[in-house]
């Protein structure tokens, strides 16, 4: 079954284009000439622009925080920086690892994948549990979010992308389980791409959190 | 099904259908690990040294942090600029401009709220 063979141009003659692109054209997909997209490029575009909004909604929380710690910049904790860099090696972990999971249940490697996953939860988990440390030590310290404005829109900011780490762990019990249970059917893998695709939005927030909120309060 | 034209049309590592490219995909992956790795050992390394001018620390951390971003939309979220990416390429840069609008619209905004403010003594002096 070809559809590309079927395919006639609208442009016989084929101006401006030679024949090696317009071949390519014609049987790339995305472009709508070689047939409907496959079902995981629209899913996942429909699951890429969830996330974009979810980023524009981040930004928000970045702006209110900037704004809040212009205002009060004597109030910022001195933050453990080497804290900060393990929680920051932890998802970068992480998300390396949930790609490589991806790989494995491409390859349709159901052990390789559920221990891949496991990994990916784990230094996930390590993340929110430094995360944690860290909040429970500054409300501990009368710094918590009702007791300033810098505290305020500081875990606003980091406390969303903690909740986000929370239910990506949450999203990462059920594909393990339902890999598990029902194999690698393609709803199952289509499944299993939104979801590394979530996984590394939340490392791209956590770039800007740690480049803006901890290591710009260190600049000189 | 006819054979995917070019191999070279295609998101590295998102073909659901191409469990021969498990090494190829893998090697994607290593390379962005190890250049997000830098670009994060070059953050942390920038607010320590002193080699780096005092008021251009900032931009540095502005410009590894847009960097990382752009290793991790490449080599783990495989935006592409293969045909089947035009959308997400498109929906991307759309995201880009809101974000843009919003971070640095409010801190400018606010910015000039401030500056036009009456300056906090002045102000409690009128109050008594």
């Amino acid at each position: 079954m070809s559809m590309v063979s079927t395919f006639s141009p609208v442009d016989p003659n084929r101006i401006g284009h030679d024949n090696r692109v317009a071949s390519a054209e014609a049987e790339a997909l995305g472009r709508g000439a070689g047939g409907p997209a496959p079902k995981y490029i629209v899913v996942s575009y429909g699951f890429w622009i969830f996330l974009l909004s979810d980023i524009v909604m981040f930004s928000a929380f970045f702006a209110a925080f900037q704004v809040l710690a212009g205002q009060s910049p004597d109030m910022a904790p001195r933050f453990d920086l080497d804290d900060v860099a393990i929680e920051t090696g932890c998802l970068l972990v992480s998300s390396f690892l949930c790609g490589v999971a991806a790989l494995s249940a491409r390859r349709r490697n159901l052990m390789a994948t559920e221990f891949f996953l496991l990994l990916t939860g784990l230094f996930g988990a390590g993340f929110l549990l430094l995360e944690l440390k860290e909040f429970t030590g500054l409300v501990v310290q009368h710094m918590g979010p009702a007791d300033g404005a810098y505290y305020s829109g500081f875990f606003a900011l980091v406390g969303c992308h903690g909740l986000h780490v929370t239910a990506g762990l949450l999203w990462l019990g059920t594909m393990m389980a339902q890999i598990w249970a029902k194999g690698f059917r393609q709803d199952i893998l289509r499944r299993l791409v939104c979801f590394s695709l979530f996984w590394h939005a939340l490392d791209i927030v956590w770039v800007g959190i740690f480049s803006f909120v901890y290591l710009m309060r260190f600049a000189p | 099904m006819s054979k995917r034209p070019q191999e070279d049309d295609a998101s590295p590592g998102l073909e659901l259908e191409a469990p021969e490219n498990f090494s190829r995909g893998l090697q994607s992956y290593l390379i962005g690990l190890a250049l997000a790795v830098g670009l994060t050992v070059a953050s942390f390394w920038a607010v320590r040294t002193n080699l780096i001018y005092g008021p251009g620390v900032p931009v540095a951390l502005v410009a590894f942090a847009i960097a990382q971003m752009g290793i991790h939309l490449v080599f783990f979220l495989h935006i592409t600029t293969g045909p089947d990416n035009t959308n997400n390429v498109l929906a991307l840069a759309f995201g880009v401009l809101i974000v843009g609008l919003v971070v640095f619209g409010s801190l400018w905004i606010m910015a000039n709220l401030n500056h036009n403010m009456i300056p906090m003594k002045q102000l409690m002096d009128m109050q008594r």
